[in-house]
């Protein structure tokens, strides 16, 4: 019953897979009718497509940019969910936190060309924001296109798209604690600020872990499209990520070898994060991501 | 019905706010309620004054100076516009091809395996369970993806958007969780009674899961409806174009100039007006809007978190 999914899995998913090994060949695109012919007909030449990846000035450059970007949401925005998690927690009313749910998930199931253009449309130059700071005799300026503030930008774009939805699996985790604990507390003297600081989140720290853990396995995907949409309104200096970096070179200019060397350089360094993440975390007594089964 | 007086409210809360729990300070309270409102706001003035705007005449957008925010008239040229326009509804028809037979194709494919992974011991059921969990961590890149899509001679052609896309690891993982949580004596007694294994799947199973189906029938569909940057990478006739290409183009490209990466502008002779532009955006935004609901209910603990850990 599997078969269905297993040959589609097999054709788009593990012979791509198997397709990176053009990073260790010299791609010549007439050694073949089709692409896939190509890359088998090509000669092996080693690791000379990662030397040049790593001679490429512009590598660096998405790469540094890359870090910056993942690392910054991960220390400013990585805690705002677990924040509005525990906020809505405790809203009594489940009429309303229903509400507020409702609305604050909604955004994830937008495209980026959706999230991208409320932005723009928002904050943009012609923007609402723009036209309310114009009526009120002050300058307007526009966030959209300035490469200092990108970072901020794309955070934020993030944040506005996803806070919600990662709400979820700390709501989750919320109610999963044991509630007499609180009881308890409390009859000690414990006030809600000590509540939330000895009960609330050394509850949350499985899912925490388990999260920070994830998250580093992403440490260099910032996400693809969101970038692509607004490289060219910020220009490359500040947009171009390890991802469109990979576009640009492989896809555009058709080199093949050294396009599949970055995005398995990529593969490769989040495969190794996310292993070496789970056995720091097993070390420290917390769970992982791999449970045994 | 009778109207809620602030003294029964009052009581409700209390009923709901366990005894032990101090009553919330004033100062407390204020601060959550500015702070939820302003996310939920966060979420809703962008979606209202893009739809305002859409609606209205060219002579309130002048006043308003750009976007909209009260609504002053109602005026539905700009959608009369769009829908002429052969462009923006080809795209609109091959968005929902895209979503209705890609939606159809993965729920099919997704159910199956699920189900027949859903059974310890049946044949193959570890190897086969790692083949699916090993595409979570490793995922192949897109230079070969594009090699192999395009060798396939998909180029141009929509099923290169619907099938490298058509199985979610995530989403066989939640529908399989699921299914192993129906008790096996339900399916042996079908088994007893003579019921084959489709039988069973269509006239038990399915039946129970209508939630799950809905919850990843969601995903997928919201997902196919969302493709933006593989149509830009495998389509090249603009009569093949999807919903989210003509919004990037409409809105997004206008911004900037163009370089080598955004697809070529459509062939307009006057820029499209601001509420035609708007009238796109809501286009774009309304089939996600109006599922959405219908679905939102299920996103219980149990069928999303569930699957995390396997």
């Amino acid at each position: 019953m599997a078969l269905p999914a297993v040959l589609l899995l097999l054709v788009f998913h593990y012979l791509p897979t198997l397709g990176n090994v053009v990073a260790f060949k010299d791609y010549d695109q007439w050694s073949g009718d089709t692409a896939i012919e190509a890359i088998v007909n090509s000669r092996w030449i080693g690791f000379t497509n990662f030397a040049e990846l790593f001679a490429d000035s512009q590598f660096w450059d998405a790469l540094r940019n890359t870090l910056l970007i993942t690392t910054f949401q991960l220390v400013f925005f990585f805690p705002l969910p677990i924040a509005l998690a525990i906020l809505l927690n405790s809203v009594v009313s489940s009429r309303l936190r229903g509400f507020i749910q409702t609305v604050v998930y909604l955004p994830h199931f937008f495209s980026w060309v959706l999230v991208v253009t409320f932005f723009l449309q928002m904050l943009g130059g012609s923007g609402l924001l723009a036209q309310v700071l114009r009526d009120n005799g002050l300058q307007p300026w526009d966030v959209m296109t300035n490469p200092d503030t990108f970072i901020l930008l794309v955070s934020s774009e993030s944040l506005w798209k996803d806070v919600g939805w990662g709400t979820i699996i700390f709501l989750a985790a919320l109610t999963a604690i044991d509630q007499n604990l609180y009881e308890a507390a409390a009859s000690d003297g414990a006030n809600r600020w000590r509540r939330l600081w000895h009960i609330t989140l050394p509850g949350l720290r499985p899912v925490v872990v388990l999260l920070l853990i994830l998250q580093l396995g992403n440490a260099l995907s910032v996400g693809f499209e969101q970038f692509i949409l607004q490289r060219d309104a910020v220009g490359r200096q500040a947009a171009e990520v390890l991802d469109t970096y990979v576009y640009y070179l492989g896809l555009l200019t058709q080199d093949y070898g050294v396009g599949a060397a970055a995005g398995l350089f990529k593969a490769v360094i989040g495969l190794i994060l996310i292993l070496v993440a789970n056995r720091v975390a097993r070390r420290f007594g917390e769970e992982g991501v791999f449970v045994r089964s | 019905m009778t109207a809620v007086t602030p003294a029964m409210r009052d009581r409700r809360r209390r009923a709901q706010r366990p005894a032990w729990e101090e009553p919330p300070t004033v100062p407390g309270r204020l601060a959550k309620g500015v702070l939820l409102t302003a996310v939920v706001l966060a979420v809703l003035i962008p979606m209202w004054s893009v739809i305002v705007t859409s609606f209205s005449s060219k002579q309130a957008i002048a006043d308003a100076g750009g976007m909209v925010f009260l609504p002053r008239d109602f005026d539905i040229s700009a959608y009369v516009l769009i829908f002429t326009r052969g462009e923006v509804s080809a795209a609109i028809w091959n968005s929902v091809f895209v979503t209705v037979v890609g939606t159809t194709l993965s729920l099919v494919c997704t159910v199956l395996a699920a189900y027949g992974l859903s059974r310890p011991g049946s044949l193959w059921h570890r190897p086969l369970l790692m083949f699916f969990l090993i595409t979570f961590l490793i995922g192949p890149g897109l230079v070969p993806t594009y090699v192999v899509v395009t060798s396939l001679g998909l180029k141009d052609s929509h099923w290169a958007l619907i099938l490298p896309a058509a199985v979610n690891a995530f989403n066989l993982m939640v529908v399989r969780q699921f299914f192993m949580g129906i008790p096996s004596e339900l399916l042996d007694s079908a088994r007893i009674d003579g019921a084959g294994e489709w039988m069973i799947l269509a006239r038990i199973v399915l039946p129970l899961s209508k939630a799950v189906v809905a919850v990843v029938g969601l995903f997928y569909a919201v997902g196919y409806w969302n493709i933006y940057f593989n149509a830009v990478l495998y389509l090249n006739d603009a009569e093949d174009r999807v919903v989210q290409q003509v919004l990037q183009a409409y809105i997004i490209a206008g911004q900037s100039p163009a370089g080598i990466g955004s697809p070529p502008a459509l062939g307009f002779s006057a820029p499209p007006s601001l509420a035609v532009k708007m009238a796109v955006v809501v286009v774009v935004l309304i089939p996600v809007v109006a599922v959405y609901p219908f679905i939102q209910r299920h996103f219980t603990k149990g069928v999303i978190t569930g699957a995390l850990k396997g």
